[in-house]
């Protein structure tokens, strides 16, 4: 892999950018590997990246069925925060917010991260003594958050309106280190750094089976021929639960589609992410200048990739009320991807009945800033079998009723 | 978009109209039973790519519960029938077999 640099780019400039190699390898696939991860989004290549980075484990497959980070990576809205409220979940968003500020650095691929800061809107009493709640706990987490006024909420984003005609803004959690990056560019990033380790990414290769011997995994059919394997990580996010159908066990998640829109780009007029539960709807700018917006999940298990036409009628006069001011732009573009939703709004990252295969899933509505995170832990649990980060999120907790409930401490959006 | 035919009234209205109480033909498990049942009546959902069977109430309606047999993927409703059936109705698996020769939800098919 060449590096990537100012004089890289200096030196290409003058031979017309004519020496620039793929930033990933596209090999056959083997006969064999020591792990396999299903699912070339941001968790799976996370998750070989650390297996390899972490653990020197490198003999290893990433098998996609469309295209790298096609799914849910490249759908989202691209906001990092860490102000949970139960501290498993406070320890795996920090970890994994820590690591998006050296990420660029860590792969030398600019993921673009701009920690510009994230209020969360609270439009009720509850809310206000929801968020005061959730900055103490962040507070004794280590989580750096504050409960902020409206004063200072107005001082922050300019173009809100305090007074909505429905709910006055009350106050706001204040995240200064949260913010965005480059969603695309984190997936591709990671897929560069894990081909130059001499790890396969096998895109077009669908999984169409599990092998399994007794209660062992060992490997999968897939539309490219038979593929071996010691290990499976499966991390196919909306479609967890048709892979654990294959394997012979089911999950505690249900999917939905949840959608977002772009507005056409605008000069600079918001510098940090604003999430307004309440009414529902959150927005950041991009770097282009288009409004980022995302809204809704559907009411029903689907698969559509498309969303409900009501909820973008919702999202909008949500987003109409807190900002006037976009009430005169049009939208550019809006599509849905599958989130996979467990029923207290925490992933699953387990060993599973199956010796060998391990799940990661159940990121919900989100699970693009828990990318770094998510991989760190999860290749520590396929690596070692258990991981500090990852031991509260197994599947045996649906057993034991210790659920980390984060359904009203997150509410909806994310 | 997703529109539904409410067996109860009779009326057909699109998704707004109506709202999804979870899924159908459940065995319910209380107190006494044991650990593995109450888990897979509460947590272990059926999640299909492809025919499901949901709880809907016609909200804005008639406000009485109904079954609706649904596709995952394409929103094609295969039909819809009162609460009070046990199984889903012979015409409506042949509907869904037509579509998904072989497919499988739980004990129906």
């Amino acid at each position: 892999m060449k590096h990537y640099s100012a004089f890289a780019v200096a030196r290409e400039a003058l031979r017309y950018h004519m020496g620039w190699e793929r930033a990933w390898a596209s090999p056959e696939p083997k006969k064999k590997y020591d792990v396999i991860i299903v699912g070339a989004g941001g968790h799976g290549l996370a998750t070989a990246y650390y297996l390899g980075k972490n653990f020197g484990i490198t003999n290893v497959a990433v098998l996609e069925k469309g295209w790298l980070g096609g799914g849910n990576t490249g759908r989202n809205t691209t906001i990092i925060r860490s102000n949970y409220l139960q501290d498993p979940s406070a320890a795996i968003y920090e970890k994994s917010r820590s690591l998006y500020e050296t990420l660029s650095q860590d792969l030398n691929y600019n993921i673009m991260f701009s920690p510009r800061g994230v209020i969360m809107l609270a439009q009720t009493e509850h809310e206000v003594r929801g968020y005061q709640r959730t900055a103490h706990a962040n507070a004794l987490q280590g989580v750096r958050t504050e409960f902020i006024s409206p004063a200072r909420v107005k001082e922050i984003v300019p173009i809100i309106n305090l007074d909505g005609p429905r709910y006055p803004v009350l106050g706001g959690l204040w995240q200064a280190r949260g913010g965005t990056a480059r969603h695309d560019a984190v997936a591709w990033g990671y897929a560069r750094a894990c081909s130059a380790m001499g790890m396969h990414i096998i895109q077009k290769c669908e999984v169409t089976g599990i092998r399994r011997e007794g209660s062992r995994i060992t490997g999968v059919s897939t539309n490219r021929g038979d593929i071996a394997c010691d290990k499976l990580g499966l991390v196919v996010a909306g479609h967890s639960g048709h892979l654990a159908d294959m394997a012979g066990f089911r999950l505690p998640i249900e999917s939905v589609a949840l959608q977002a829109l772009v507005s056409e780009p605008i000069k600079p007029c918001m510098d940090c992410v604003v999430m307004a539960n309440t009414v529902h709807g959150y927005m950041s700018q991009s770097d282009k200048g288009e409004m980022v917006i995302g809204g809704g999940t559907d009411g029903y298990n689907n698969y559509t990739q498309r969303g409900s036409f009501h909820h973008i009628e919702e999202t909008v006069r949500a987003l109409i009320e807190t900002f006037p001011m976009v009430a005169r732009l049009k939208m550019l573009r809006q599509w849905g991807g599958i989130v996979d939703v467990t029923g207290d709004r925490s992933p699953i990252l387990s060993k599973t009945p199956v010796d060998g295969i391990f799940i990661n899933c159940g990121w919900g509505t989100g699970g693009f800033k828990a990318i770094p995170g998510s991989g760190w832990g999860f290749a520590e649990l396929m690596a070692k079998g258990h991981s500090p980060l990852c031991d509260e999120f197994g599947l045996d907790r649906f057993y034991q009723g210790r659920f980390i409930d984060e359904s009203v401490a997150a509410g909806v959006a994310h | 978009m997703l529109i539904l035919t409410c067996p109860c009234c009779g009326v057909k209205g699109e998704e707004t109209e109506f709202h999804q109480g979870g899924e159908a033909h459940l065995k319910r498990f209380g107190p006494g039973s044991t650990d593995d049942d109450f888990h897979t009546y509460m947590f272990a959902k059926e999640n299909p790519k492809g025919a499901h069977f949901e709880r809907w109430r016609h909200n804005n309606g008639c406000g009485k519960w109904f079954i609706a047999a649904r596709d995952t993927v394409t929103l094609e409703v295969y039909g819809t029938y009162p609460a009070q059936t046990h199984e889903p109705p012979q015409h409506i698996r042949d509907a869904i077999t037509a579509r998904h020769p072989g497919w499988t939800w739980r004990e129906f098919a």
